[in-house]
């Protein structure tokens, strides 16, 4: 059995939504994290998608710089996560409103 | 530095030599100006560029005509008796040399004025004189004068009220009156640049009949705004009198013989413009006419000596200003009036200063009484003056004030109206000016114990000697009874233009007995409550209700006080409570407020949870996607 580009973005869009609804709806900051890692990659999934229906390497280079963007995003994100909790002893991001005006 | 000391008391005679010189040099130019003819004498001494911007080129010329020749001598000649007098006068002041270098400015400003060929120079010389006479007003700003109520007691005991005059709020009242007639000058060089596009005289002349009518008004109205300012017409009057709180030489100087004249030389010089606007010319008659009455009526209430001149000069000047509104007729009766009266009440000041210099500077007329045995030059040479500012037939004034009446019963209309005004003031005059001889220098002693009046040390005496005899013989000298074709109009006629017909002899005649006939009267009613040893003192307490208004000016400082002081003040205070407070402040914090609120409720979007943030991307970036699919 083929399967289509359509299903491939089907499970693309899923994907991007159950991490859209994780950020919006988890305190905890790592699943916040992790959910940003799945939108990444939901988006990934649908560049090469695109790439292989299109017959183009661009979509292809787009997901390898996506990846190691992400891959220095968490190193830094991680990196403040550790200390907040260092500072506070919680991972709740609804904690963290010094900024609240 | 090192003759320091000693020019300092040389500094009256260096100062008077200088005028002198001036003097001798307008003799001499205007010698050279009569070996012309009539045409020629018109003379335009080109000077260097002085401001060049734009279209605007005004050039430091000087003119030497006629006109500029009469001016310039009348102050030279004038103020070198008047400096001479000076240095009598002020001896014993700490400043003298700082006074003497003042009244030489004012000259050299006044020279300014009348030489000047354009309207810019002759703006300098008159913001100078202006200058000069705020600061010869306010020369004695440490000295406190008292006057007595007019209604108080004579010389007994203590006055039941006294009024504190000084010299620095008089300058300043001169200077601000000054000020608003120079904003007339301005702006009518700003009109007169605008529609002829130069300042000199012969272009602008040139160019006066052109000129629209309306056009030609509003210059005229604001020159004239200009000579009510400084020649102290009505409205602007007010400083003259309370000017008097200067040194007397000043007062006789500035505010008799030269400056207070400049209007009238002004209005002369630019007669082309004021003859392109009938209104205008109307305008200079009836205001001329106004103040001539208003001021010798003031004079009859005044007590201060110097107070009666100053008002008798503001009524003078009314009819300088009527001869020269006049046109043609007049104009040539308006300078002679100017010259005699220069003479007559130049006199007239150095007696009042030689009165008060011998009475422990007193001015009150109350104080005085019987001077006569004790001043006998000063004495005589008043009388001289006397008779020329009221008319006695052959004297000075009698001819200029005849000719100046003469003039306005010839033009009609509205001028035998006026005559008749002119000749109610002639009798006035002679009212008020034999008021204040009788009550100086006749009847019984009434200064206070211990006075010794005496009379001036003749360098003070020598300038009222040739001021009465100028003030004898000038209108005889100038003039020919009939005032047809007088030496005088002669010698104008290329300037100010020749009239167009003479009166007839018989006509002129009549003029002149009416006018001496009315002088005869108002002298013999002063004689009556005044010569005669009647209590006039009584008198002025019975009927106060008739004094009040005379000694009180007429209320017209009152009207000025109620419109600047408390209607301004109102003004003010409504503007700084009303508009500023409320209106500006409103306005400014009412932004800041809008700006506050605004902030307030913006930084409640401001929530601090990350996740509702989130949810504003979300939604942005559904907006976007949506936008971006369902763009037509």
């Amino acid at each position: 059995m083929r399967v289509g580009p359509g299903a491939y973005l089907l499970l693309s869009a899923i994907l991007f939504a159950i991490g859209v609804a994780g950020v919006l709806i988890r305190r905890n900051a790592i699943v916040v994290f992790m959910c940003i890692e799945l939108m990444l990659n939901a988006v990934n999934l649908s560049f090469i998608t695109f790439a292989k229906t299109n017959g183009s390497l661009d979509g292809q280079v787009l997901a390898f710089f996506v990846m190691v963007v992400a891959a220095a995003e968490v190193v830094v994100g991680l990196g403040i996560l550790v200390a907040i909790f260092r500072k506070r002893s919680s991972t709740s991001v609804d904690d963290v409103n010094l900024l609240k005006g | 530095m090192l003759f320091g000391q000693r020019l300092r008391a040389l500094a009256g005679w260096i100062a008077t030599l200088a005028v002198a010189a001036a003097f001798v040099i307008a003799v001499a130019a205007l010698l050279e100006l009569l070996s012309h003819s009539g045409e020629e004498r018109t003379q335009v001494l080109r000077g260097y560029e002085w401001i060049t911007s734009g279209d605007l080129r005004v050039a430091f010329d000087l003119r030497w005509d006629p006109l500029s020749a009469l001016m310039a001598l009348i102050v030279t000649g004038v103020s070198s008796l008047i400096h001479l007098y000076s240095i009598g006068y002020m001896e014993h002041d700490e400043r003298r040399e700082t006074f003497f270098s003042w009244l030489n400015l004012f000259v050299a400003s006044m020279l300014v004025l009348v030489l000047a060929q354009n309207f810019l120079v002759m703006f300098l010389g008159w913001e100078g004189v202006g200058l000069c006479s705020y600061l010869l007003v306010g020369f004695w700003f440490n000295r406190r004068l008292l006057v007595v109520n007019p209604l108080g007691r004579l010389v007994e005991g203590e006055p039941d009220d006294t009024r504190e005059v000084w010299a620095p709020p008089a300058a300043k009242k001169a200077f601000l009156a000054n000020r608003i007639g120079d904003v007339g000058f301005l702006l009518a060089m700003f009109l007169i640049f605008a529609t002829t596009g130069s300042l000199d005289f012969n272009v602008v002349f040139g160019e006066a009949s052109t000129l629209a009518a309306g056009t030609a008004t509003a210059i005229a109205l604001l020159l004239f705004l200009a000579c009510t300012g400084k020649s102290a017409q009505f409205p602007l009057y007010v400083w003259l009198p309370d000017a008097m709180a200067g040194p007397t030489p000043v007062s006789a100087l500035i505010h008799a013989a030269t400056m207070v004249t400049a209007g009238v030389f002004l209005v002369a010089r630019t007669h082309t413009i004021f003859e392109a606007s009938g209104t205008a010319q109307t305008v200079v008659v009836l205001v001329g006419a106004g103040t001539a009455l208003l001021g010798a009526l003031i004079a009859i209430g005044q007590d201060d000596i110097k107070k009666i001149l100053a008002y008798s000069t503001i009524s003078q000047l009314g009819y300088m200003f009527i001869g020269v509104g006049l046109g043609p007729i007049g104009y040539a009766a308006g300078m002679f009036h100017l010259v005699t009266h220069a003479f007559f009440k130049a006199q007239l000041f150095l007696g009042a200063g030689s009165v008060m210099h011998g009475n422990d500077e007193d001015t009150d007329i109350k104080h005085f009484g019987g001077l006569r045995s004790a001043m006998p030059i000063t004495f005589w040479t008043t009388m001289a003056a006397w008779a020329a500012i009221i008319g006695v037939p052959l004297t000075a004034g009698f001819y200029s004030k005849d000719q100046v009446l003469a003039a306005l019963f010839e033009h009609g209309g509205i001028g035998r109206l006026v005559w008749v005004v002119g000749v109610l003031t002639a009798g006035l005059t002679a009212f008020y000016m034999s008021r204040y001889v009788f009550l100086t220098f006749f009847g019984e002693r009434r200064w206070p114990e211990g006075r010794h009046p005496h009379e001036s040390p003749p360098l003070m005496t020598l300038p009222l000697i040739v001021l009465a005899v100028l003030a004898l013989v000038a209108g005889f000298a100038l003039s020919t009874f009939t005032g047809e074709g007088g030496r005088l109009q002669q010698f104008l006629e290329p300037v100010l233009g020749a009239p167009e017909e003479h009166e007839s002899l018989a006509a002129a005649f009549w003029l002149s007995a009416a006018a001496t006939v009315m002088a005869a009267t108002g002298a013999t009613g002063a004689w009556l409550l005044y010569g005669r040893r009647v209590d006039w003192m009584a008198l002025r307490r019975r009927y106060a209700g008739a004094w009040r208004p005379l000694a009180e000016k007429l209320y017209v400082d009152q009207v000025y006080e109620f419109f600047t002081v408390t209607l301004g003040g109102a003004l003010a205070a409504f503007l700084a409570r009303t508009v500023d407070q409320r209106g500006i402040d409103g306005a400014v914090n009412g932004v800041a407020e809008l700006v506050g609120d605004a902030a307030r409720s913006g930084r409640r979007l401001q929530s601090g949870l990350v996740r509702s943030y989130a949810l504003g991307v979300l939604g942005g970036a559904v907006l976007i996607v949506a936008f971006l699919v369902f763009r037509p």
